[in-house]
């Protein structure tokens, strides 16, 4: 990823923050709030597959709602080619919209099982108007085979089909648009592993012939390994660390990448390898850790650790980690 | 954003919302079948429409003919239910009453599934403070019994059938609010909703192409039984004197007329009587039919 530096930023995200208030048990309480991202930062280069991972509650998946603006985020900017979308009125956002899509993680729920495939890619096509109508039956049969699927489909109802064949559908519905920037949020996590491959495969090809961007969010790390060229790890509604793919895999620098790249299983017994076995739960996002996020659960954490939070340091080309003693634990 | 959680969610909501058409209209209508009660109450209910649809064609008499020579004849070969104080055929009544009694409880359901859920769906819809104002709004007319709502009502507007409607139709109007909203809260949260929303669709076009044909399973349950219940007040209305007026052949009316006469000649108060207690029950056990075919754990 050496020629990353020339690379045009497509997003840009500034210290965005997404809080959602929870109720509390009296009125005089204070309001409390989930800090399900707290000010994280990052950039995604034009063409390039960005995969956001980390447990379950991290806030992977609302980081990408809150660039789609499917909640409006608390604070922070996002830079689309350089506007900041945030700012944007509807009018604007609608058009906008066109180019930023979304594939989502359950095939069964993506989809109104009220609308034939037809009506579903037509509807894309209107609300954006990419398409002139008369030609929008050839663009349809053009996007059915881009994804997959045979010309039969258009006249079916979402119930008909299986659960690979209704993410194929969702990602014909994204490509309608014509996009550059698709968020796939866990967009192969409720498939079986071998449709996994097809879907991942699927991805990979569309991005090439069509120039696309990927937001790669994902909880499984062999996925992310298959398709990002770089990988940002997420804990607790922060970022950990960021770093192109094969630095992060080979190399992590971040105790908690350690632990989650040690839980991927390896297919071969012979092979020994040191496991990390992080103690505890991941702690309430409603009253985070003091300090470092992390150090509550981190095996080598100190006093600086709880009581300063670590910044996102840029350690080696590309590759920023949130660590204190980064350096020390590589050795 | 826990995994199983969600998926196992939407499950749960996919089956008790979603029923697209064609294969899931079939498994339906053969859950309906099977359900004998619920075929009894629908050929009931088609009873009385046929009926009303074709009143003048079956009624013996004219309905409103006084003919005071043959006032309170038992019921014979001549007049099967026999007649009234007033000479009139019970029969050809309560064939002609069945238009009044079915047209005030469709219109009175129409009237108020409109409103019930407009609210429902935009207070569902937009959340927060828009919701808690129609939501509360609606509690207020909860709070009374329908019925007294409905006599606060009349005593305002004043009697007649076209009040009563709007009186039965407005004590529903919170009943398909409650319903429709419930069913949006629960719509709205699904994928397919980001999806749309994503592609820059505004309110509306989510609002009634992507979340109302969704949620028609309830709203089609409610209105069924909501009927049984329209029949019945509007009837009980005009029984107390608020809804149709004498001459007319109105059941409720009749049965006030027959009122007088119970231990003389109770044929007139019992025909209307079983009109209505019929007709209702075929109403109620329809909708409870329907409801359980549209509930996913019948299903096999």
């Amino acid at each position: 990823m050496e020629a990353t530096k020339e690379k045009k930023v497509l997003l840009k995200v500034e210290h965005l923050k997404q809080y959602f208030p929870v109720k509390t048990d009296s009125f005089f309480k204070p309001k409390a709030f989930v800090k399900a991202v707290d000010d994280i930062s990052f950039q995604l280069f034009e063409g390039e597959t960005l995969s956001i991972v980390g447990e379950s509650g991290c806030g992977k998946s609302t980081t990408g709602r809150a660039i789609l603006r499917l909640d409006e985020p608390t604070d922070g900017k996002v830079y689309y080619s350089g506007q900041d979308i945030l700012h944007f009125n509807k009018k604007e956002m609608r058009k906008l919209r066109g180019e930023l899509q979304v594939i989502f993680q359950d095939p069964f729920a993506s989809l109104n099982p009220r609308q034939t495939v037809k009506q579903i890619l037509n509807e894309a096509m209107a609300i954006q108007e990419v398409v002139a109508k008369p030609k929008r039956m050839d663009r349809m049969l053009e996007l059915l085979d881009y994804v997959g699927l045979p010309p039969e489909a258009l006249d079916r109802y979402p119930h008909e089909f299986s659960g690979g064949q209704r993410q194929r559908i969702g990602i014909a519905r994204a490509l309608a648009v014509n996009p550059k920037l698709i968020i796939c949020d866990e967009a192969v996590s409720a498939l079986d592993v071998s449709i996994q491959a097809q879907i991942l495969n699927l991805l990979k090809k569309l991005q090439r012939q069509f120039g696309l961007t990927f937001l790669f969010i994902s909880h499984d790390l062999s996925v992310v390994r298959h398709i990002s060229d770089r990988v940002m790890v997420m804990y607790l509604g922060k970022v950990v660390e960021i770093a192109d793919k094969k630095d992060l895999f080979d190399s992590p620098l971040h105790p908690y990448t350690k632990a989650l790249l040690s839980s991927i299983p390896v297919p071969n017994p012979a092979i020994q390898r040191e496991r990390v076995i992080l103690k505890g739960d991941v702690p309430s996002p409603i009253d985070p850790p003091s300090g470092c996020r992390f150090h509550t659960r981190c095996p080598f954490a100190t006093e600086k650790c709880k009581l300063e939070e670590p910044a996102l340091r840029e350690l080696g080309t590309n590759h920023f980690v949130s660590c204190h003693f980064a350096e020390k634990l590589a050795q | 954003m826990s995994l199983e959680a969600k998926t196992e969610q939407q499950i749960v909501i996919k089956q008790s919302i979603s029923h697209p058409k064609e294969s899931k209209l079939k498994d339906f209508l053969s859950i309906l079948m099977l359900n004998k009660a619920a075929m009894v109450g629908g050929i009931i209910i088609l009873f009385y429409i046929f009926i009303a649809l074709f009143a003048p064609l079956l009624a013996p008499f004219d309905p409103y003919e006084i003919k005071l020579e043959n006032k309170l004849l038992p019921p014979s070969a001549d007049h099967w239910m026999g007649t009234d104080d007033k000479g009139r055929d019970i029969l050809s009544r309560i064939l002609y009453g069945s238009r009044l009694s079915m047209g005030v409880g469709f219109a009175a359901v129409s009237f108020g599934s409109f409103f019930g859920i407009i609210f429902g769906l935009v207070a569902g819809y937009y959340g927060k403070w828009v919701d808690s104002i129609i939501m509360r709004a609606m509690d207020v007319m909860l709070a009374f019994p329908g019925i007294l709502l409905a006599l606060a009502i009349i005593s305002a507007l004043g009697p007649g059938l076209m009040n009563v409607t709007i009186a039965v139709g407005a004590f529903s109007v919170p009943l398909f609010a409650r319903i429709v909203r419930g069913s949006t809260l629960e719509v709205k949260r699904l994928e397919y909703i980001d999806a749309i929303r994503s592609l820059g669709a505004n309110d509306m076009t989510i609002i009634f192409k992507h979340i109302f044909p969704n949620i028609l399973s309830p709203i089609i349950v409610q209105g069924t039984l909501r009927l049984a219940t329209a029949i019945l007040s509007a009837a009980g209305l005009s029984f107390l004197g608020l809804g149709a007026q004498p001459p007319s052949p109105e059941w409720g009316t009749m049965l006030s007329n027959g009122r007088d006469f119970l231990f003389s000649a109770p044929y007139i108060a019992l025909f209307p009587g079983l009109a209505i207690s019929i007709l209702v029950l075929g109403f109620n056990i329809f909708g409870d039919g329907l409801r359980d075919a549209f509930d996913p754990r019948m299903k096999k």
